[in-house]
């Protein structure tokens, strides 16, 4: 294993334990995204590392000078979280609090409890990608070079704004931006296919102007290959759109290869079998 | 005080599939719509049993409102549902401007409204949409208290014409009102006669006020409990008729105070027949996640609330 697939396993892990504790939340689509979060946390994105009160990572909301990132899949809140948190935002033991009362870990990621590394409020689906659009131009006006990058879930492209968003960018020279789609097929009531089909999306990206890339979401070494090409390929003016290809519930067998975990929790015996592929490797909180 | 028991607890929405599956075996003109919440919605049986008057919008919701209202154009009588955010919030000009402006037959029909959605936090939690949709000339607001109100109204509004809101919610409640009950929109439910306050309650909160009356009844305080389950057209007779007799009142609802059941009767009263008034509702602040009973204790919608406001209103009568 890799440094950074020996991260995304414990990040699994996490994932895993916060939904089961509370008995909500999505761990389909959040361990399908661990790996790209990983990478971008722990290997691309630019990020202030200096630490403040308690030894953790200092937060700055304008993030001048840092990359940015966005989750507009809201609902994939537990791989944010365990990835904030193992990157040294705040306390891993404070993922025990997802989803229950009087945490800063809501069931969607919100700015309103201050927690640090969320900077916009998500969970009603097709709003980030407007607001990544936006903060990209904010860099831009304040001649700020580093990128702002955003993640989106493919059931997530069924809505208006989306395409509203899609077409602005490249239409602005929006080339400060990377825009992720999770593209497992899968949704809440079944395929995406057989809910509203959003057949190719890639060359739908690419007639709206963008430079759409594809990518193997859950191969490591893909992923970093890709990500340190499109280093390259920023500030050329076209926003890029990768299309992520995942499975849904990756790297847990019985939660692979179906919609059906999207939003469901494991109980106790299926917690303790799920974990049972997954290594523990920097401990568990 | 009038005993009400019960022998199970259901969800609200459970009872909006269940008017659905009834109005496919006797209505054909009814449509459903649904945004990739089919299973939230309980529309199952609806579906299987009339999958060609089922329309799967994805995750949609401002093109599923536009095409509701298209599809009254013929004579549909559309049913649009998802939850209740993303039934109001979400679409709102949609509904003003192509269902409530153009006065078309579409029943907006939401699930897991307000803090008792739980978990999934404050996001989800639409805690203004009663007020919204209020405002909005023509529309009808329906916030049913239990499983059978729910499937009652839900077969009732199919048949009157004009534009809908039906809210109801995710979590397992007393199920309390009769079984065979004729819904009458715009017609208050005498829940408890009562005379020295009126408690008016809405939605989850009616069973809270039945609580808090055995509660008050305990101290010798006899409350008059009328459950509101239209909010507009509200039926101000009633209201007026009780507060005459009582001298005060209390409003409870899963909601903000502004915009909500306790201001359409503030209106009432200032006008009408000026008296005290409590209210009971969420004041000016978002949810977050938690279990709903956690979540309705905190935010100062249990029985405990509702028993404290009476008393409060009680103290300010002349
Ligand atoms: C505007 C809006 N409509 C509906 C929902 C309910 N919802 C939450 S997740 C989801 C499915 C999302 O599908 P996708 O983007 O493919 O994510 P995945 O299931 O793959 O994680 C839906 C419909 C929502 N959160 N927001
Ligand atoms: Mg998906």
């Amino acid at each position: 294993m890799t440094e950074l697939q020996s991260i995304a396993s414990q990040v699994r892990r996490d994932i895993l334990r916060m939904v089961h504790g509370c008995q909500s939340g999505h761990p389909g689509g959040s361990l399908g995204c661990a790996d790209l979060l990983v990478a971008l946390y722990f290997q691309q994105m630019k990020i202030n590392n200096r630490k403040g009160k308690g030894g953790y990572l200092s937060f700055n909301m304008d993030g001048k000078g840092e990359d940015l990132f966005y989750l507009s899949n809201g609902h994939i809140s537990p791989v944010f979280y365990s990835v904030l948190a193992r990157r040294g935002y705040f306390d891993v033991t404070e993922l025990a609090t997802f989803r229950k009362l009087n945490s800063r870990l809501q069931g969607h990621p919100t700015t309103h409890e201050h927690l640090p590394g969320i900077r916009i409020a998500s969970g009603s689906l097709g709003q980030g990608l407007s607001v990544a659009i936006g903060s990209a131009l904010s860099k831009k006006l304040n001649g700020d070079k580093t990128l702002v990058y955003c993640l989106m879930g493919d059931g997530e492209q069924q809505e208006g704004q989306v395409w509203e968003a899609v077409q602005f960018a490249p239409n602005n020279n929006v080339d400060n931006l990377v825009a992720f789609v999770d593209v497992n097929g899968q949704q809440i009531d079944g395929s995406t296919k057989k809910v509203n089909d959003n057949r190719d999306l890639g060359a739908k990206y690419k007639a709206f102007g963008w430079r759409v890339l594809h990518v193997d979401g859950n191969n490591m070494d893909e992923l970093t290959t890709l990500l340190r090409k499109i280093k390259r390929l920023v500030g050329k003016g076209q926003p890029i759109a990768v299309m992520m290809k995942t499975e849904m519930g990756q790297g847990v067998d019985f939660m692979m290869h179906s919609h059906k975990w999207h939003g469901v929790a494991p109980n106790d015996a299926q917690l303790e079998q799920a974990l049972s592929q997954l290594e523990e490797t920097l401990g568990d909180y | 005080m009038k005993k009400y028991t019960f022998t199970e607890k259901k969800d609200t929405r459970s009872g909006f599939g269940a008017g659905m599956q009834v109005l496919g075996q006797t209505n054909p003109n009814v449509v459903a719509l649904c945004a990739d919440l089919v299973g939230s919605l309980k529309l199952d049986a609806f579906i299987k049993e009339n999958p060609e008057r089922f329309i799967q919008c994805g995750i949609s919701e401002a093109n599923m409102i536009g095409m509701a209202a298209g599809l009254t154009i013929g004579g549909k009588i559309p049913f649009a549902t998802t939850f209740a955010n993303f039934a109001t919030s979400r679409v709102y000009d949609q509904v003003r401007q192509s269902v409530a402006y153009s006065h078309k037959n579409v029943k907006i029909c939401a699930s897991h409204a307000g803090l008792t959605l739980g978990e999934d936090g404050a996001t989800h939690q639409v805690l203004e949409d009663l007020g919204m949709m209020k405002m909005l000339p023509g529309m009808t607001v329906i916030n049913p208290c239990d499983y059978n109100q729910t499937k009652a109204a839900t077969i009732a509004i199919a048949e009157y014409d004009g534009p809908v809101y039906l809210r109801f919610g995710r979590p397992v409640i007393p199920v309390f009102t009769d079984a065979d009950q004729k819904f009458e929109i715009g017609k208050a439910w005498m829940v408890n006669e009562g005379t020295d306050v009126s408690i008016f309650a809405t939605g989850h909160l009616v069973w809270e006020a039945i609580q808090a009356g055995e509660m008050l009844e305990a101290e010798g305080i006899n409350a008059e409990i009328i459950n509101i389950h239209t909010i507009k057209p509200l039926d101000e007779k009633a209201i007026l008729a009780s507060v005459k007799k009582t001298g005060c009142a209390v409003s409870a609802e899963e909601h903000q105070v502004a915009g909500g059941l306790g201001d359409s009767i503030a209106q009432v009263l200032i006008q009408k027949h000026l008296a005290p008034l409590e209210y009971v509702g969420v004041k000016d602040t978002f949810g977050e996640s938690g279990t709903p009973a956690q979540l309705m204790e905190k935010y100062g919608l249990s029985a405990k609330a509702i028993v404290e406001a009476a008393k409060r209103a009680i103290a300010r009568k002349k």
